[in-house]
């Protein structure tokens, strides 16, 4: 008898790569990045597909296919997910203390630098009439 | 920056300028504020003198190992002096306009000017 196609499996498989992939979509979003809770739903998602997959697999391998590429199909999700949670969690909350960084209170320090035109520019040019907001960022180079 | 961009309106209505800061040259931030449409000074500090003067630095996090800015934010007042600073604990997780805003109505309520 042929057996059943196992279709939660490859279901499964494809949305957890596509939870992988959506992180470069949701990372231009605050509400997304800040805490990537929809690229976690997506993996949540693919790895309940996965489980029921091979709960069918293993449980009734007579009538469902995918023991052997089901294993392999998770094992790579799990990677993919690890892979994430690594960065997520841990690579990007690498950032240095900044212990000397000016503080409330303290002169923030003068410099003058040239912007996207190439006029300089100074910081006492920006703080009038009241004041100014820095940001620093990693930039694209 | 691009939702600093949004509500520039909001801080040029309190007369406050927004300058960003970061690595990148003259001519990568001249394409990238006509690409993302930004209007507020990109400024470039390709050698990290200014990065560093404010401990900023994120030794060799760039793409080439390079040194760049790591992402935080601070309001100046009129006088040069912080009125607040944003150290984030997560590269991904940055400053939003409306923190900066509130920071400058509080400030400005406070000195009745």
């Amino acid at each position: 008898m042929k057996r059943k196609w196992n279709w939660p499996l490859w279901f499964g498989f494809v949305v957890a790569v596509g939870g992988l992939f959506s992180y470069e979509f949701f990372a231009q979003f605050p509400t997304t990045r800040d805490f990537p809770w929809v690229t976690l739903l997506i993996f949540g998602v693919g790895a309940a597909l996965l489980v029921i997959g091979l709960f069918r697999a293993f449980g009734r391998p007579q009538l469902y296919r995918g023991k052997i590429f089901g294993s392999v199909f998770t094992t790579i999700a799990f990677l993919l997910f690890a892979f994430f949670a690594y960065g997520t969690f841990y690579v990007l909350r690498q950032v240095p203390l900044s212990a000397q960084a000016p503080r409330v209170g303290e002169k923030a320090p003068e410099f003058s630098l040239p912007d996207q035109n190439g006029k300089l520019v100074a910081l006492a040019d920006l703080l009038s009439p009241n004041g100014a907001v820095l940001i620093f960022y990693r930039g694209h180079r | 920056m691009r939702s600093f961009q949004k509500r520039l309106s909001e801080f040029t209505a309190r007369g406050v300028h927004l300058a960003a800061i970061s690595v990148d040259s003259v001519e990568i931030n001249h394409g990238h504020a006509q690409k993302m449409g930004f209007t507020f000074p990109l400024l470039s500090d390709a050698d990290t003198s200014v990065i560093r003067r404010y401990d900023v630095l994120h030794r060799g996090a760039g793409p080439k190992n390079n040194d760049i800015a790591r992402p935080a934010e601070f309001c100046v007042d009129a006088n040069g002096t912080v009125q607040w600073v944003n150290l984030t604990e997560n590269i991904a997780v940055r400053a939003r306009p409306e923190q900066a805003l509130s920071v400058i109505d509080s400030a400005n309520g406070g000195r009745r000017d």
